[in-house]
């Protein structure tokens, strides 16, 4: 790429490249990179302790698919960081139309999975559109936004882009999976806040989601129109009552935070009698937290914690060290969608957000998962490469 | 403002604000949750910690099985047999209907019930006793077991558990004694007594059972393992208490006195009951009813209506009924020497005074009452009058003795009641009735009660509504309480006791079957001896004459039971007793034995029985003939022809 045409007199100057700077690695953000590889490190040892009684008879079951994610994912990521995102701009229509494809194909080849559709079979893994869409929207939304910049007032640009990210958004509802579609949304209005559509407007949608929620948790099944399935409705408020029901979604709750509370300090070790002893639902994928909480306590929740602080810290940063606004909104996007996947699922196993099913990014096991999240942790470094290489030249407004 | 050329400068001029906000939020975020993790695992900890180990820790009750009955040579009468039983929990059954049902029928297929039949057992037993598990089976086939054990995940609630059921060597020896032990119920849960009792567990209802429930329970043990999520065990066992088996408990009750005794009634096939008892520390060696049951019937989880109605049905001879303790009827002349008591510490007879028995006595409203058979005694004394049964001599006493003035009665009514008659004798197993001793205050309140104008037929009189009494206390009843007629109703344990006092001179002994109670290694821990309960003074001269009178009675020529004991190998004091009741002749025979040494009586009641002699002595005999190891061949045969007769 450019950095090879440089100058040969420039070789003076430096000492010759190593093969780990040819290869492009010297131009990326260091620390994205260590917290990104740290978690995924991280969630393939939990899952080795964690899961070793999961699968009769393999015992490194969880650990190794994981392990192949990561490696996948890895790769991705390196790739992605050495292709320049805006050529993404260009390719909106497509990459938009194909999302949306993708995610209707769930509808008519995936098999019911414990009542949703999300997945579709391939030979390797089962694939989950939903979750590429994540970062798909993230990249052709900022386009759009970009796009739309010259027409209209800004109520309707707003309403536009508004529509365009709220339509795959009611896709993923459908499948039903709400805590994906919830992300949708998050992306949808992070990307248009730094877009910099105006204050009112951006008060307006906020309100416009208190509003929506009171209606489809409170006002509209009191009224006899439930909205969502019955067992959505018992997860999302289970939270707001832990104890009721030990046998259903509180108890799920409730596992969690005698799971992460009995943890203490520096947690129990082999001793971890929520997550070995099964009382611990979902502990490989949405309830991963708890297991690190139990296992690991306090000290170890909170380096798991820093790591993501790390990882949003340098999305936000790369933020505003992005060459033009396509990238911050990229990196806006995708530092909004961890932050929220993040608080949503740590939130739940801390018993103060409702389940949503929201995985924790590169700590729940699960291809489609970590694969997108280095994806898009690839998009970030990409706009770190590019925003250092634009700094040695100069600005270039595109 | 903002944007308002989107493609003018990169970034749009509130760009570092709303990176600020972004970011701010982002610190928020986290701030909110480090916050959040600090109190659940910093501040929290210990109790969340609690909480997990009590999660993974289940605690199993191990019942202990209650301690055995046995006879005073160490015969088994009640021990325990395990049973598998097949239960289920209410509390961890599906909460849908659907499933529920679901399950009732897969599980009626496997323990061949109908889906009904399963929900109609849950239902009764969640009556008796909400967080009981209710039992639908017992001593389910070892298949069975495996199966559900196999598929538990498909039969919540649905469990096989190892119980003690009581079990009876000896059939139905001794059932009313012995009593049952059944599931505590919900009453009893919040009884005092049995505060270490919880649901499930086995205690005792009735009779030895009930009485010594403390002392033969034993103490739950209880097992803490660890299990997963599914409440399976981990096979972690963390802590265990062994359970402690209940003491054992040592009766007086000799079983082959008590078989005699229980053979001797049925053999003749009538209804009755009888006591053989030490006179000297009230042990009983036998203590009985005919017809009988079977107890074990009891150790099922729950008796069926037909089977209880069998047990309590009158044509069968009501079996539950125990006629040792409630069965209550006239004495008949087995009461004379109460009376002979009565009239010689009153000084209404001296001990040689002789009475013209005529066969007849003019009660002196024209009414004339005669002996039995309408014998005539002629010129006797008291030692003579009990021997042949005399009862002109004890009407006249009766009428000598008569007190109308005393709402108590007179001397008779004192005695009976000094030796113990009409009120409960305080066996150990309780549940006795307490009978009558007829006194003018007693039957004038039953009059006025029976032609009260509120009373069912008003001032009428109606026999069949049971307005017995129809008419005030007069002499004539003082006259039929002499030879033990009329309103005194007396049981065999009673007589036995009144008994017992005149052939012990005086000692009002406390009748019990516990002899002793010895822990589950054999090491005796306790000796039960009460106190004797009174103690009345008897003229030692009045007692001789009284028991040389019985003694000519058994074995005299002319004396009432010379045809069963004239030929006795052992020498006894026995008096017989015929009393008219509604239903027919009530038989009875109370024997003292030896009668130089005295240490049994025996007291036998049948209904129905005829004279005293024809039945209830035969019998009484039997049941001395093991209390006095009298061989049989032994016994001479008499002429009976010279016999008197009541």
């Amino acid at each position: 790429m450019e950095a090879y045409r440089r100058p040969r007199t420039e070789a003076f100057e430096r000492p010759r490249a190593n093969l780990f700077e040819r290869a492009g690695f010297g131009r990326l953000d260091p620390l994205l990179l260590f917290a990104g590889v740290a978690l995924i490190a991280f969630s393939i040892y939990t899952l080795g302790v964690a899961t070793s009684e999961d699968v009769p008879g393999n015992p490194y079951f969880y650990v190794v698919r994981q392990s192949i994610y990561a490696v996948v994912g890895i790769a991705l990521m390196f790739a992605v960081s050495r292709i320049d995102y805006s050529r993404f701009r260009e390719l909106r229509v497509g990459i938009y139309t194909a999302m949306i494809a993708s995610i209707l194909l769930v509808f008519l080849f995936a098999e019911a999975t414990r009542g949703s559709h999300r997945w579709i079979e391939l030979p390797f893994f089962t694939f989950q559109p939903s979750e590429l869409g994540k970062v798909l929207l993230v990249v052709t939304l900022a386009a759009f936004v970009l796009d739309r910049a010259r027409h209209g007032t800004e109520i309707r640009r707003t309403v536009r882009l508004l529509s365009l990210g709220l339509f795959p958004a009611a896709l993923v509802f459908l499948q039903p999976d709400l805590g994906t579609a919830l992300v949708y949304g998050v992306i949808t209005l992070s990307v248009l806040f730094i877009a910099g559509i105006p204050w009112s407007h951006f008060a307006a949608l906020v309100g416009g989601v208190a509003a929506t929620i009171l209606v489809v948790l409170v006002i509209a099944p009191a009224a006899g129109f439930p909205i969502l399935a019955e067992y959505q409705q018992d997860r999302l408020t289970a939270f707001l009552h832990p104890s009721d029901d030990p046998a259903d979604s509180s108890y799920q709750i409730n596992q969690a935070l005698i799971a992460v509370g009995s943890g203490g300090k520096t947690g129990r070790g082999d001793d971890a009698t929520q997550t070995q002893n099964g009382f611990l639902p979902e502990r490989h994928t949405d309830f991963i937290f708890a297991v690190v909480g139990e296992r690991f306590g306090f000290v170890g929740a909170a380096f798991l914690l820093s790591l993501y602080a790390l990882l949003i810290w340098r999305a936000l940063r790369i933020m505003t060290l992005s060459k033009n606004l396509y990238g911050s909104m990229i990196a806006g996007g995708i530092a909004a969608m961890l932050m929220f996947q993040v608080f949503v699922n740590v939130g739940m196993n801390l018993g103060i957000m409702p389940i949503t099913g929201i995985p924790l990014p590169l700590m729940s096991s699960g291809g489609s998962s970590v694969i997108v999240t280095f994806l898009a942790l690839g998009l970030l470094q990409s706009i770190y490469v590019q925003a250092q290489l634009t700094s040695k030249r100069g600005s270039t407004p595109f | 403002m903002m944007g308002r050329d989107w493609r003018g400068p990169p970034m749009p001029n509130q760009f570092p604000l709303r990176v600020a906000v972004l970011g701010g939020v982002a610190v928020v975020a986290f701030a909110v949750i480090f916050l959040r993790l600090w109190y659940l695992e910093v501040l929290s900890g210990d109790e969340y910690l609690a909480q997990a180990q009590n999660n993974q820790v289940r605690e199993f009750t191990v019942q202990a099985p209650r301690g055995k009955v046995v006879d005073r040579h160490g015969e088994v009468l009640v021990d325990n047999r395990t049973a598998l039983e097949l239960q289920v929990k209410e509390t961890d059954l599906p909460r849908s209907r659907e499933r529920r049902a679901q399950l009732f029928e897969r599980l009626g297929e496997v323990a061949g019930l109908r889906p009904d039949q399963i929900r109609n057992k849950i239902r009764l037993e969640a009556k008796e006793c909400a967080a009981c598990p209710a039992t639908l089976r017992r001593d389910v086939a070892y298949d069975t077991v495996y199966f559900l054990r196999e598929n538990q995940a498909r039969f919540p609630g649905v469990s096989v558990e190892r119980v003690y059921v009581r079990r009876y060597p000896q059939g139905s020896l001794a059932a009313h004694l012995l009593g049952y032990a059944g599931e505590v119920d919900s009453t009893q849960l919040s009884d005092p007594r049995y505060e270490a009792l919880e649901p499930g567990d086995q205690v005792g209802k009735e009779g030895v059972e009930y009485a010594y429930d403390s002392l033969l329970r034993g103490t739950n043990g209880e097992s803490r393992v660890q299990v997963d999520a599914a409440g399976q065990p981990t096979g972690g066992q963390l802590s265990a208490r062994e359970p402690t088996t209940g003491n054992d408990l040592v009766l007086t009750i000799d079983d082959a006195v008590q078989r005699a005794g229980e053979e001797a009634i049925s053999s003749i096939g009538l209804p009755g009951g009888f006591v053989a008892m030490n006179i000297n520390d009230g042990q009983l060696y036998g203590l009985g009813s005919s017809p009988g049951y079977d107890p074990s019937i009891f150790a099922k989880p729950r008796v069926p209506p037909a089977v209880y109605k069998q047990l309590t049905d009158e044509d069968l001879g009501a079996p539950l009924f125990d006629r040792a303790t409630n069965g209550f009827y006239p004495a008949g002349s087995t009461f004379k020497p109460i009376t002979a008591l009565a009239a010689l510490d009153s000084g209404e007879i001296d001990l040689n005074e002789i009475i013209n028995d005529t066969g007849d006595f003019a009660l002196g409203d024209g009414q004339v009452l005669h002996n039995a058979g309408d014998a005539v005694h002629g010129a006797i004394d008291l030692r003579q009058a009990l021997k042949v049964s005399s009862d002109v001599f004890f009407y006249t006493l009766g009428a000598r003795t008569n007190d109308p003035k005393s709402d108590d009665g007179g001397p008779i009514q004192e005695w009976a009641r000094a030796l113990g008659l009409g009120e409960p004798t305080g066996l150990d197993v309780g549940g006795e009735g307490a009978g009558r001793v007829p006194t003018p205050e007693q039957r004038n309140d039953a009059y006025a009660e029976n032609t009260s104008p509120d009373s069912p037929c008003g001032k009428e009189i109606c026999l069949d509504k049971g307005e017995v009494t129809d008419r005030e206390w007069s002499l004539g009843d003082n006259v039929n309480l002499a030879i033990g007629q009329g309103d005194v109703q007396v049981d065999p344990l009673q007589m036995a006791v009144a008994y017992a006092a005149l052939a012990n001179g005086g000692d009002i002994v406390r009748p019990h079957v516990g002899l002793r109670v010895d822990d589950p290694q054999g090491r005796a821990i306790q000796e039960i001896d009460p106190a004797v309960r009174d103690h009345i003074e008897i003229d030692p001269a009045a007692q001789r004459t009284i028991m040389d009178g019985l003694h000519g009675a058994a074995m005299e020529p002319e004396g009432t039971s010379y045809p069963v004991f004239g030929g006795y190998p052992v020498d006894i004091a026995g008096k017989t007793g015929t009393a008219e009741t509604a239903q027919g002749d009530q038989s009875w025979y109370i024997a003292v034995a030896p009668y130089d040494d005295p240490r049994y009586v025996v007291a036998v009641t049948i209904e129905r029985g005829g004279f005293g002699a024809d039945t209830a002595a035969p019998a009484a005999q039997r049941i001395l003939d093991e209390l006095l190891n009298v061989d049989q061949a032994s016994i001479e045969q008499v002429d009976a022809g010279s016999a008197a007769v009541e």
